[in-house]
């Protein structure tokens, strides 16, 4: 027992600190306070809501995010707009349709149950636009990334003045977090590049971090639910578990001598 | 042994079994609920029909929740006929005011009450429907008047969110 | 088998019973003897199958929902995670129970080693369980596929490659393998076919295992033959239900944290990226579990004999009753193979650790090293400790430990035979 405790704690030791990091360059992320971390961990939803409005006003024009639908914008858990905001959003964009009964497709304004709208047609319409790199959808992007919620606020606010010594093709820019330094995305946000509807301040650490917080909900909407039930669930087993320790302590007392 | 002992035990094996009991029924409804509808074909339920285009005399046929729905502009003459039926007539009784509450309007499912097919408009001895498949004849308002067919065709749950737009489901 | 006595208490029972033998059956789950010094390490052939049924169950509610074709597999996952009542649950239970699965595997195997419990007369019940294991993997590595991401794809081509070793043959099996010229979708829809067959065919190997296991009967930490049923020995309902039960329990709340608060630690953030032919992933690395193997594979320079050392690693574990020569089974009475036993865990975890570094530098010396100790336990250590060990004293029955007797035999003999 002694032995394996032993082992074990080396192998923790071993484990925490040999971090996990892609490349020697990167330097740390930013770290700030992210309200559904944590056991109780719930998302703002004034901060969702302006995380909409960054990535809808600002990111949408070449990210898409095809894997969220209009009406999960009005839904338990997320940037919860009343049902009227959401169709008003839905219905400010278009979808292809069709065919109609003269066999034409047509346009028509987006439904509740409409996918986001993407900005370009496929993927590879997307990469032309771009000089050639594809910018990527951004459902599921926080958990496409190794470093998750720091690493994209962190990327937001890193586009530091290129060193001495780097240079650059056209079209691409520095970035003190990205892996390898050098991406293809001009940095995004800018000090008051759009008006928060709620009159909070635009600065780039404030967009950024709205955003981001929109982004995990993007990747996860069912966040909330699973951190409750999480909870319930874990506080169960506790209580189970305490109940069949005591049974079994019970019926094994009837063996005469436990080994 | 006391009396107390076999009691106290037989309380923690209960209080055991039940707990354990919930934790069983917690684990299940899961695993049942997920084949009920998810939230994309929920977000479908109901769809809104723009009938701006329909002129009175015509039917235009919209698929919901996977099936067909007539929505027939009727012309008052059709509509006279459908409300000068009498009761005592009908397989399925039933009055057109109960069926169309805007009597302009006809709404129902295009799925005859037989064995379920989809019965031709403007056809039939009763100037509405008729079933091909096996020979029921549906009124001006729906109703089944002659054939195998027990029930009027369904009308679902509607309402006209404005002039131009229904809302079914 | 003495069962025969049994006899149901209802006539209907009887009747049933004497057409199917069902209640027999259980009636002898029931009464096994079981010994009453196992400790906690033995409560995980039951929490494994805890861990196939919740896979089978939780597989089967998401295959309600999946779509098995290269265009819609990724989409479909995202479906159940999003829109399916519960999905994102059963998902998470689905995916972090195979890590669980394999942890209580590893635990269970290890036990095996300590103990003892390949040896004579257990031989075929460990080799059932080396099958197991083989199945085990096979069809991990195909479910990681399913969802389609850029690790589900370029895992799958780096290990289907593999087989392009073979001399000879090799390519026209790989090509066969894949049903095309790489890795697409017909690919992909037969091993989500495979992937749900192989769990079922789980399910018969560990019943063929628990057959093989009740004709001797367990072994125990002390490693010595008992007789059952007897005062070394306890029915298995309710002794051995309630604490398998409390270990399950244990068990389920560390799966527990894994699924509500951290249910991607033990993944790779680069399968939530769409699967992408053009573009190869840094790293590619396989799931934890197969990290040592991944590991074992990339130490040789040479591809058809890395493939022939990570098989033999595997294989090798077949040989283990015959390549262990000692006489006595339990390391705890066995402190020479003891040292080795937690030097060989050591050496298994350095492996891990090395399958999840690029292969290259200090870490390629390290794997090469700790690939060569592996080997060298099993076929030099093995069968020299057997012969050279000086053993302690094994006792004579499970209870004399505990009553404080004297290790030494003769004492030992001198006292009151517990045996019936």
């Amino acid at each position: 027992m002694k032995n394996f405790l032993n082992l074990l704690s080396i192998l923790i030791l071993l484990f925490f600190t040999t971090t996990h990091s892609n490349s020697a360059e990167t330097a740390k992320f930013l770290k700030t306070d992210w309200s559904f971390k944590g056991l109780f961990g719930k998302f703002d939803r004034g901060s969702l809501q302006r995380g909409y409005q960054v990535y809808t006003e600002v990111c949408a024009s070449c990210h898409s995010m095809k894997y969220l639908s209009y009406r999960n914008l009005g839904e338990k858990g997320g940037p919860e707009f009343s049902e009227a905001e959401v169709k008003a959003i839905a219905a400010s964009f278009e979808v292809n349709d069709g065919p109609n009964a003269d066999g034409e497709m047509f346009v028509r304004p987006a439904k509740l149950s409409d996918k986001f709208v993407m900005p370009y047609e496929n993927v590879k319409a997307a990469q032309a636009a771009n000089g050639g790199a594809y910018p990527p959808d951004m459902s599921v992007l926080v958990k496409a990334r190794g470093g998750g919620v720091d690493y994209i606020y962190s990327l937001l606010q890193g586009y530091d003045a290129v060193p001495a010594g780097i240079t650059l093709d056209d079209g691409v820019y520095y970035n003190k977090y990205m892996y390898g330094n050098k991406i293809k995305m001009a940095a995004p946000l800018s000090e008051g590049i759009i008006e928060y509807g709620d009159g909070t301040e635009a600065t780039v650490e404030q967009m950024s971090k709205d955003v981001t917080t929109f982004l995990m909900w993007a990747a996860e909407p069912h966040l909330e639910t699973r951190h409750q039930m999480g909870f319930k669930a874990i506080l169960y087993l506790i209580i189970l578990t305490i109940l069949v320790y005591f049974s079994m302590k019970k019926i094994w007392s009837r063996v005469e001598s436990e080994v | 042994m006391s009396d107390k002992k076999p009691k106290r035990r037989e309380f923690l094996f209960t209080a055991t079994y039940a707990v354990g009991a919930v934790g069983v029924g917690a684990v299940v409804w899961p695993l049942v609920d997920q084949m009920n509808p998810d939230a994309s074909v929920k977000a479908l339920a109901s769809t809104e029909v723009d009938v701006s285009s329909v002129q009175p005399g015509n039917t235009i046929t919209v698929l919901w929740r996977g099936k067909p729905v007539f929505i027939r502009r009727r012309t008052p003459d059709e509509i006279a006929e459908a409300k000068s039926v009498k009761m005592e007539d009908l397989i399925h009784p039933e009055k057109d005011e109960d069926r169309a509450k805007d009597p302009e309007w006809l709404v129902m499912l295009g799925v005859c009450t037989h064995l379920g097919c989809v019965p031709l408009n403007d056809k039939g001895d009763y100037d509405g429907w008729f079933c091909p498949c096996h020979g029921s004849h549906y009124d001006t308002s729906g109703r089944i008047r002659k054939g195998p067919a027990p029930l009027n065709m369904e009308v679902p749950k509607y309402e006209f969110v404005n002039a131009n737009t229904i809302k079914i489901g | 088998m003495s069962d025969h006595d049994y006899t149901p208490t209802s006539k209907v029972g009887k009747w049933f019973n004497d057409r199917l033998p069902l209640l027999s059956l259980a009636n002898h789950l029931t009464d096994y003897p079981t010994p009453k010094n196992l400790n906690y390490w033995w409560t995980f052939g039951g929490i494994l199958t805890f861990c196939l049924i919740t896979q089978i169950v939780t597989g089967l509610t998401l295959a309600m929902h999946y779509i098995a074709h290269a265009d819609m597999a990724f989409e479909s996952v995202e479906h159940i995670m999003r829109d399916v009542n519960y999905g994102w649950l059963i998902r998470y239970i689905h995916a972090n129970g195979a890590s669980m699965f394999f942890l209580a595997v590893y635990i269970h195997i290890f036990r095996s080693l300590f103990y003892g419990s390949y040896k004579s007369p257990r031989e075929i019940i460990w080799i059932i369980g080396i099958i197991i294991y083989l199945l085990m993997m096979a069809a991990a590595f195909m479910g990681y596929v399913l969802p389609w991401g850029q690790m589900s794809f370029w895992g799958a081509t780096v290990i289907t490659n593999l087989f392009s070793a073979i001399p000879l043959v090799g390519e026209g099996i790989v090509t066969w393998l894949w049903g095309g010229y790489s890795v697409d979708n017909p690919t992909l829809t037969r091993f989500f076919t495979l992937h749900y067959l192989i769990p079922f065919l789980i399910l018969g190997l560990v019943v063929l295992h628990i057959w093989a296991l009740h004709v001797p009967g367990n072994n125990n930490p002390v490693g010595i033959d008992i007789k059952k049923p007897s005062k070394d020995t306890v029915p298995f309902h309710p002794y051995i239900v309630i604490k398998d039960g409390f270990a399950l329990l244990m068990f389920m709340i560390v799966f527990a944290f894994f699924v509500f608060y951290s249910p991607n630690i033990l993944g790779h953030a680069d399968n939530y990226i769409e699967a992408n032919p053009m573009v190869t992933p840094a790293h590619i690395v396989p799931e934890w579990y197969l990290l040592p193997f991944y590991a074992i594979l990339r130490s040789v320079p040479d591809k058809l004999l890395g493939v022939v050392a990570m098989l033999s690693a595997i294989l090798i574990l077949a040989a283990l009753p015959w390549l262990d020569t000692s006489k006595i089974r339990s390391a705890v009475f066995r402190p020479l193979y003891k040292q080795f036993y937690w030097i060989l865990v050591a050496d298994v975890l350095i492996l891990g650790y090395m399958g999840a570094m690029p292969a290259e530098g200090l870490y390629l010396l390290i794997a090469r090293v700790a690939t060569a100790y592996y080997f060298l336990h099993f076929l030099v250590v093995l069968p020299v400790l057997g012969f050279k060990e000086k053993t302690l004293p094994v006792p004579l029955s499970i209870t004399e430990p505990v009553l404080g007797g004297s290790p030494n035999l003769a004492a030992a003999r001198n006292k009151e035979s517990f045996d019936k």
